[in-house]
């Protein structure tokens, strides 16, 4: 198990130096001056140079890339904004948690609730719930994610005015932008739940769990839901991935200022270091989701288990 | 009421039901079958016969929908099954009446290791510490030919006949009253199913259980089996015990399937086949299920199903051929499934 985690725990330096690669490699081909963004119209082109040379933005694409790795491994340090001239590293430190909070809030969200309602929806396979509960989930994928968003805020928070329609900072601010950024996923993991749990109901183990005359409840939740779960875990980890994606238009819609944000205005004024440092993080971030998903199939499913010892 | 004490298990008029997209399958079609304690009876039939349909009516666990059990009784210890309660059900099911299934690489839950899988059973019928249900679940995976060391393990790390032997060591955890094995060895290679059919029959003779084996194959019955009923279209059709049914079958499909067997001693090219398929369980001939494909069927054949008579003392016959022998039926129970029929 510890030689399985430490290949894991390796084989995340090889993705994050490809993904900073092809990031570097983009922002390299994209037209747009950060010297001219920062400068302003009225600067001189000297100031320009001055600028262009101070953050290295005259060199090749490689030595830009090797720069960065090197300061970033043995310094810790991935340069300074070129707007506000603060860290980089303190810019992400103070709005990575802020979307972190957002991401695995409303992961957390739709998981329990998609396994719920899809655990019922099997069990009552063509009941008026599964029926009505199969439409929303169908209405919670197409709709995109900053429509819901606008919809809430103008029931709930303009209407209703139960809760602010801005910030994250207390629970009753954080309720919509969970909720919104949780519709998809949850729809998705209550389709597959369903989809999943019927399966399993129907197989033989389960038949042969009632033959021993064990009640309803643990038949399925101990002989079928362990085993159905071994699909869900996959979406869950793929849904994971894309709320990290979808965080950016919640923060936008509810005005949050976390990383997704940070990095939208950093790449909209060509704000190199920022955008920088926020891509590593996220694919950091996608990484370590992997890793855990993985961990999970393990604790779930005793063939994997068996080979990795 | 006699009868019923006397009897482990006195099935009367049962009917089952599938509801599908193509109609009504009657699965099980006024059967009527009894067995003694300490019986084993093989019941045997071609696939589809409603052989499985029976052991899970028996078990109450005909799936629902599409299933149900459209009419008849089920007398169990002479209590009769359908009228109790789901609680009920469950302690009898496992505890008093276990089931072995046919596909043993299916009925094992794959994420729970073999002993857990035993001691669940032990816990749900008896007052034991987990403790105490996984040392005797050890145990009967020693009864059942396996290394009780290999408890922990799970069931992809076993082969075929090795999970089967699990799936009887659950079954019998609890020593139950009447075992009820639903093909228990046509899904394994044939030296395999040797080793499980000779393992069943010591076991047979450790717990003295009841027993139904389901089977497609004479040959296996006649190996395990006191009395033997053959099954068609989800009725029986014949009944005896085991010596009587081979040394004189007298039903048409019985012999039939006697013919059907291949006689190694004599150089034959072709195998006998009955002619003709089973009929479709959603559109039963009326009165005797196997009439159209009966050489010796008349017109007295298509009124009304045949009913069973006794052609010698515990040997009975569902045939219009018969019922001129004389012989009573066997009780009010066969009058009325001829009603329904
Ligand atoms: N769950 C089900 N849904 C619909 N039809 C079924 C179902 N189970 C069995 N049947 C039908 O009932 C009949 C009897 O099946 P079964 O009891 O499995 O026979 P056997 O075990 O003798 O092969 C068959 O025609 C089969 O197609
Ligand atoms: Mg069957």
């Amino acid at each position: 198990m510890t030689r399985f985690l430490l290949r894991r725990i390796l084989a995340m330096i090889p993705v994050c130096l490809g993904v900073t690669f092809l990031l570097f490699s983009l922002l390299y081909v994209t037209p747009g001056d950060p010297a001219r963004l920062v400068l302003g119209e009225e600067a001189t082109e000297e100031s320009l140079q001055e600028f262009r040379r101070e953050h290295y933005l005259d060199r090749p694409l490689l030595t830009r890339y090797g720069l960065f790795i090197y300061n970033t491994v043995v310094h810790q340090d991935m340069g300074r904004s070129y707007m506000t001239r603060r860290p980089v590293t303190g810019e992400i430190a103070n709005t990575f948690p802020v979307t972190l909070n957002l991401a695995s809030g409303s992961i957390v969200l739709a998981t329990v609730m998609g396994l719920a309602f899809g655990i019922i929806c099997a069990v009552k396979q063509y009941s008026i719930f599964d029926n009505i509960t199969m439409v929303i989930a169908m209405l919670g994928i197409s709709t995109p994610l900053f429509y819901l968003g606008i919809l809430l805020i103008l029931w709930f928070s303009v209407q209703l005015q139960w809760v602010p329609s801005s910030g994250f900072d207390s629970l009753s601010q954080r309720l919509l932008p969970w909720i919104t950024l949780s519709a998809t996923s949850m729809s998705i993991i209550t389709r597959m739940t369903r989809s999943s749990m019927l399966e399993v109901i129907r197989s033989d183990y389960v038949r042969t769990a009632r033959a021993k005359g064990q009640t309803e409840r643990v038949v399925i939740l101990k002989h079928a839901l362990r085993n159905a779960l071994i699909p869900i875990i996959t979406i869950v980890g793929i849904q994971f991935g894309h709320l990290l994606g979808g965080a950016i238009l919640t923060e936008s819609v509810f005005s949050i200022p976390g990383m997704g944000r940070l990095a939208v205005d950093a790449i909209k004024a060509r704000d190199y270091p920022i955008v920088q440092g926020a891509v590593l993080y996220i694919a950091m971030a996608y990484v370590v989701i992997n890793l855990l998903v993985d961990l999970l199939y393990a604790w779930v499913d005793p063939k994997l288990r068996t080979q990795c010892r | 009421m006699d009868q019923q004490r006397e009897h482990i298990l006195d099935i009367r008029d049962l009917r089952v039901q599938y509801h599908t997209d193509t109609g009504l399958v009657k699965a099980v079609e006024g059967l009527n079958l009894s067995l003694a304690r300490g019986e084993t009876l093989g019941l045997v039939g071609e696939t589809g016969a409603g052989k499985t349909t029976t052991a899970l009516a028996i078990m109450q666990l005909i799936a629902s929908p599409p299933g149900r059990i459209a009419g008849g009784s089920i007398f169990f210890e002479g209590e009769d099954m359908l009228a109790k309660s789901e609680e009920e059900k469950r302690h009898i099911r496992g505890g008093k009446i276990a089931m072995i299934f046919q596909d043993p690489m299916t009925s094992l839950n794959p994420v729970l290791s073999v002993q857990e899988q035993i001691a669940e059973m032990i816990r749900l019928h008896q007052k034991v510490t987990d403790k105490e249900a996984l040392e005797k679940a050890r145990d009967m995976l020693g009864l059942v030919g396996l290394r009780p060391e290999r408890g922990p393990d799970y069931p992809h790390q076993f082969s075929g006949g090795m999970k089967q032997r699990v799936v009887i060591a659950i079954a019998l955890a609890c020593s139950p009253r009447l075992l009820i094995a639903d093909e228990p060895t046509t899904a394994l290679d044939v030296t395999i199913q040797a080793q499980i059919l000779e393992l069943m029959q010591q076991l047979k003779q450790h717990f003295n259980t009841a027993t139904i084996l389901i089977s497609h194959d004479l040959g296996v019955v006649a190996q395990l089996c006191d009395s033997v009923a053959i099954m068609y279209a989800g009725r029986i059709l014949e009944k005896a015990d085991a010596k009587s049914l081979y040394a004189n079958p007298q039903h048409p499909y019985t012999q039939g399937l006697f013919n059907s067997i291949p006689d190694m001693t004599k150089n034959v090219t072709r195998l006998n086949t009955i002619a003709g398929l089973p009929p479709d369980p959603t559109e039963l001939p009326p009165g005797c299920c196997f009439a159209p494909r009966c050489a010796h069927a008349s017109g007295a054949c298509s009124e009304g199903s045949p009913r069973m008579v006794e052609y010698k003392p515990g040997h009975f016959v569902a045939c219009s051929r018969m019922n001129g022998n004389g012989g009573g039926a066997l009780g009010p129970a066969e009058e009325r499934g001829q009603a329904h029929g």
